[in-house]
């Protein structure tokens, strides 16, 4: 099993120039408490602020800070963004947008996915970049997640999910929604092998994303004071003509109206995500693979 | 099935079809459900919290065998639309359909699932009770449901609150209806910030019935009278009851392993996306290099 993490020298050409580029000895002000915190300092941490705990943004290079060192080995890098409905609007078509968020953030599309482990326990990962259009799910959102699940199932391991999106990819239209379907088909897999699915959900978490996969994984953790919703706060208070409470949608309201499992700072996660993958593993009961006739492998097409 | 629209249907824009879909005297579920069968019986709640009157659900005879059916279900009037959430349903709405999909798994009754809603709704108490996660259960659940589902829309397919009871080896759209991943004043407020443009959306958004079947998402167009459903109702339901008679017969010849793995590769397949050369080259090399090292 181990031989299929070892470090293979694939060249993590998306995104890494983007990090690089930033460099080390620069002063970052915490956005909720003013704090000037050391750029290396606020890295080494998680980018969680070390005075008041507020959690920026990462991207999903960053992310991958979480795993052991060397153990990511990229998958599917190579599926690229197509134009299903040709779509142009007066700001331009979807391909030049594509294109411009493709050079602006030297990533091909929104997910990064791929095999990790923590403390040497491997698992199927897939993270979000929200600097890609809002970590919008479109085909190639849909294809990466629904393959690191079948390949959490075919390796019979756990999937991680790192999930933040603002919802639908609006210019793939409804072949977007598709993709809510599409992932879940993958997921009823990773069921018939009894590998468990982990949510992490992160600032921010709304549409499709949180109305499929997301949502009803095994564990669902989020982070202090995300957003996580359905519908986005402006919509509601369209709808119902009133003022939403600061508090509404956050990782404490759904904690606290039953809706996720846990909320758990960024810098205990990586604990945490170790001691869950050694209790799923650790299990006496030999795993009986149910319903073997429908977990025949869906072989990759070419498109 | 391919239909050759009549001439004035052809010139008919997005927008135009997304009037006929909201048209308050289209035939809506129970419409659907008086009229092609028989010994309906409705059946309630979601045994945790309510029952959503947005959702309309029950087993009904037809064609002398048992189905389960839960659609959406708009109200006629004012009085009846504020009872039903104008269609649009809350989280508890989503888990009556989700128990009566297990329900129909359990006694092996096909499903029928009629679409008609402009979207779940987005209200606060509907955030509280877990919208997203009522929503998700229910495609999850019908992404592995052991008894063929087949599912229509028959008027507005309005996002996830649309797709959570549209998961199913035949989707069909009346011809008239309209599927989309928002409204198209959302689809225009999200890309324009412009709800006024709601018309443009329409168009580029491509939400038709004729655009879902050449996006291979729609596996059928159902025509309709030349003035919409809602001008020969007796028609569009006979013509309804009819695809739904054909397709279930298709889909109960099939064995159980059979109709999930169909059910599997149609989703599983959309999706439209590029593999680049380079890196499939690239990846072939390192397998190989890895093989040689192995053996």
């Amino acid at each position: 099993m181990k031989e299929l993490f070892r470090r293979t020298g694939k060249s993590f050409s998306a995104g890494q120039n983007r990090t690089d580029a930033i460099p080390d000895d620069i002063w970052v002000k915490c956005p909720s408490c003013g704090e000037i915190i050391y750029q290396k300092q606020l890295n080494e941490n998680l980018k969680v602020c070390p005075k008041c705990g507020y959690h920026m943004r990462l991207t999903a290079r960053e992310w991958l800070g979480i795993l052991d060192v060397g153990s990511f080995e990229e998958h599917d890098a190579h599926l690229w963004p197509a134009d299903p409905l040709n779509f142009v609007s007066a700001q331009g078509s979807y391909a030049e947008k594509l294109k411009e968020t493709q050079q602006r953030t030297g990533l091909i599309d929104s997910v990064i996915s791929g095999l990790g482990a923590i403390d040497n326990l491997p698992f199927s990962l897939a993270v979000c970049d929200f600097d890609f259009m809002g970590a919008s799910m479109g085909s190639v959102y849909g294809e990466k997640m629904a393959r690191a699940a079948e390949r959490a199932a075919d390796l019979r391991i756990p999937l991680v999910t790192i999930n933040r999106s603002g919802g639908a990819r609006m210019q793939e239209g409804v072949i977007s929604l598709m993709q809510m379907a599409k992932i879940s088909m993958a997921l009823t897999r990773l069921t018939a092998v009894q590998q468990p699915h982990i949510s992490l959900m992160v600032d921010p978490c709304y549409g499709g994303v949180t109305a499929s996969y997301a949502s009803v994984a095994d564990i669902i953790i989020a982070e202090p004071g995300a957003n996580i919703g359905f519908a986005g706060k402006r919509v509601i208070e369209q709808t119902i003509r009133q003022k939403l409470p600061a508090e509404f949608q956050t990782a404490e309201f759904m904690l606290e109206h039953g809706l996720i499992d846990m909320v758990v700072a960024r810098t205990e996660l990586r604990a945490l995500l170790s001691r869950l993958l050694h209790l799923y593993q650790n299990r006496r009961q030999p795993v009986t693979t149910v319903n073997t006739s429908t977990v025949n492998h869906m072989p990759i097409a070419n498109h | 099935m391919n239909v050759t629209p009549t001439a004035s249907q052809e010139q008919r824009s997005p927008w135009d079809r997304v009037q006929i879909a909201r048209n308050p005297q289209r035939p809506r579920t129970l419409d659907y459900i008086q009229g092609f069968t028989e010994d309906f019986v409705e059946l309630h709640g979601d045994r945790r919290f309510g029952d959503d009157q947005a959702v309309v659900s029950g087993l009904a005879s037809f064609n002398g065998q048992t189905v389960m059916i839960v659609g959406h279900q708009k109200g006629r009037d004012t009085r009846e639309n504020v009872r039903r959430h104008f269609g649009m349903p809350h989280p508890e709405g989503y888990r009556k359909a989700l128990r009566l999909f297990k329900h129909a798994e359990k006694f092996g009754f096909p499903v029928f699932c009629l679409i008609d809603t402009p979207g779940a709704n987005p209200n606060k108490e509907s955030e509280e009770r877990g919208q997203a996660n009522a929503i998700a259960e229910s495609i999850l659940t019908m992404a592995a449901l052991r008894t063929p589902i087949i599912a229509c829309v028959i008027g507005e397919g309005g996002s996830g609150g649309a797709l959570a009871i549209g998961v199913a080896d035949r989707l069909l759209m009346l011809e008239n209806s309209v599927y989309s991943v928002a409204s198209p004043e959302a689809s225009a407020s999200i890309l324009w910030r412009d709800s006024s443009r709601a018309p443009d959306a329409a168009s580029a958004m491509r939400i038709t019935a004729h655009d879902l079947l050449d996006l291979g998402i729609a596996d059928e167009v159902i025509p309709e009278p030349e003035g919409g459903a809602h001008t020969a109702r007796g028609a569009i339901i006979k013509a309804l009851a009819e695809r739904l008679h054909t397709h279930l017969s298709t889909l109960q010849a099939l064995d159980m392993p059979t109709l999930l793995e169909q059910r599997y590769v149609k989703y599983r397949s959309i999706g439209r996306y590029q593999e680049h050369a380079q890196h499939i080259f690239d990846t072939l090399i390192k397998d190989a290099s890895a093989f040689m090292r192995r053996s």
